[in-house]
């Protein structure tokens, strides 16, 4: 068995935890040590723009592992403190304390950081990555004031939501022409355009910032078509960037994420996995190097890292697809697989009126189902992920959705909340 | 004996649970998830472990009895 054997995990957000727990479900009982840089209790980044954002979740909610369970699990904690670097050679991971950590197996877990705005005036402009970043901004929301979200992806979109909930009046300014379609086709994007005209939220989109002046509670930002908005507090949601700089001198290939095989082990070096945000690995079904920023993503590339530590005999290759989830206004928004590949679509169902619900399925020349997207609509992205993973055909595919929303109706406006009195 | 225990009110329908272990965890119409059975094996229990855990929300939990 494992006896003896360390794994040293470092980046203690849901990536890093939940590899630190899968360890021990596929067995493995040699030492599990989680070192993270930030002092919080690790905590989940979700909620960071939706529920923790408006209030309505504490901190507690987004908690990971508390210590109790850590302890239950035999996972020893090391938080508040960076790893700085990693000696691959003498295989140790070293900490920002002056103290190091000699490992088996290593798994780098690190995440991403919010892409830096690159407009700094005095003060007021936010992103949103980390506890404290959603915490100080949702203080500036409290306030009175007009917000300006400067990105239109799935966080500019959740925020921009959250934002407009707290009674705040908010613009979204984006460069591209529809922000999500980068995701879902700008067809289908369009819809989550008016998604936010709908609920009252302008946008400026297929415009840029020049730049933004003054400090909180009185900025201007100017835009590149010349015209200029005020606002009290502006957001900067531009994407993220791997945090993979403290890996510079470990030898480890690195080309905007840490660079792994199809069994999430570092390039040349076997003992090392990297997870979640931060690796790119070798996909063996789509046959590229991809660097996925989806929390189900993470989650699964843990668990299966855990299970080749564990398991050296029987290494897994991973193939996942692709599943994220994003939640704006009355939107549930799932996406699986992978739309944009697509050269067609059909939509079944709505995406007009008040919590609408519908599928779009997506499909190329030979007539594959690529990807779906849904709204509101949990029970048709369970089959089509179903679909997706076993390669259904586009026609089989759309079949079914259509047989589902004949067997169950759509079920208008009036019911908001589910689940309760069960 | 493990049993599975699901908060129906805190579930939001995100269906990893269905996607990781679709013998005892499905979804109904409202998208809320169903236990199909509430009894498993400790054979089961590491791989329902990592369903359960694969929860956005944390909703589902494994209990001794
Ligand atoms: C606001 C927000 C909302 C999101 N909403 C959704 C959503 O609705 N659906 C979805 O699918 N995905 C969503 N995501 C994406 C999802 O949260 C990420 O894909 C996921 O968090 C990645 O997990 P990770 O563990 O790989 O990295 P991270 O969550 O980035 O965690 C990395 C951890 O490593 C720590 N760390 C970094 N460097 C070091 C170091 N040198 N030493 C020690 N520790 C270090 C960091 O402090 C951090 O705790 C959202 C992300 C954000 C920011
Ligand atoms: S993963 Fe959680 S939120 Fe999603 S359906 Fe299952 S119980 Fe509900």
């Amino acid at each position: 068995m494992s006896g003896g054997r360390t794994v040293v995990v470092v980046g203690s957000s849901i990536g890093g935890v939940r590899t630190a727990q899968a360890l021990r479900s596929e067995g493995f009982d040699g030492r599990v040590v989680l070192v993270g840089e930030e002092a919080e209790l690790p905590y989940d980044k979700p909620p960071l723009s939706k529920q923790f954002l408006s209030g309505q979740w504490d901190a507690d909610r987004t908690v990971l592992l508390t210590p109790e369970a850590a302890e239950r699990e035999g996972i020893e904690l090391r938080i508040g403190v960076p790893a700085t670097r990693l000696d691959v050679a003498a295989k140790e991971v070293h900490l920002a304390d002056g103290t190091s950590l000699a490992y088996d197996s290593a798994v780098i877990a690190t995440g991403a950081s919010a892409r830096p705005s690159p407009w700094r005036p005095e003060s007021g402009v936010h992103v949103v990555r980390t506890m404290a970043d959603s915490r100080a901004l949702h203080e500036d929301l409290r306030r009175e004031g007009p917000v300006v979200v400067v990105g239109g992806g799935f966080i500019g979109a959740e925020v921009a939501a959250t934002a407009s909930g707290l009674g705040r009046e908010v613009t979204v300014v984006d460069p591209m022409p529809t922000p999500i379609g980068r995701v879902v086709g700008p067809e289908i994007g369009q819809y989550f355009t008016e998604l936010h005209h709908r609920h009252g939220v302008a946008t400026r989109f297929g415009v840029g910032v020049e730049g933004i002046e003054g400090s909180a509670g009185d900025l201007r930002v100017r835009l590149t078509d010349g015209t200029e908005l005020a606002a009290a507090t502006v957001v900067v949601g531009i994407g993220a960037v791997p945090n993979d700089g403290w890996l510079a001198d470990s030898g480890l290939p690195i080309e905007n994420g840490v660079m792994c095989d199809e069994y999430s082990r570092a390039l040349d070096a076997p003992d090392v996995y990297a997870i979640g945000d931060v690796a790119r690995w070798f996909h063996p079904g789509h046959r590229e190097y991809l660097r996925v920023e989806h929390w189900t993503n993470a989650v699964e590339q843990g668990v299966c890292a855990a299970h080749n530590i564990a398991h050296p005999d029987d290494l897994r290759s991973y193939r996942p697809v692709e599943y994220v989830w994003s939640d704006q206004y009355d939107w549930k928004v799932q996406i699986v697989g992978r739309p944009t590949r697509g050269t067609r679509h059909e939509l079944v169902g709505e995406l007009t009126g008040v919590k609408p619900r519908a599928a779009v399925l997506y499909t190329d020349e030979d007539g594959h189902l690529l990807g779906v997207v849904t709204v509101n609509w949990p029970k048709a992205l369970v089959q089509c992920r179903r679909m997706v993973t076993e390669q259904a055909s586009f026609d089989e595919a759309l079949g079914k959705v259509k047989e589902l929303a004949a067997a169950a109706p759509p079920r208008r406006a009036a019911s908001t909340d589910t689940g309760g009195g069960r | 004996m493990p049993v599975l225990k699901a908060d129906f009110a805190a579930c939001q329908g995100y269906a990893n649970c269905v996607d990781a272990a679709p013998t005892v965890y499905d979804i109904d119409d409202d998208g809320v998830v169903v236990l199909l059975r509430e009894r498993i094996s400790e054979e089961e229990r590491p791989h329902i472990e990592e369903a359960a855990r694969s929860c956005p929300v944390s909703a589902l939990t494994i209990e001794d009895e």
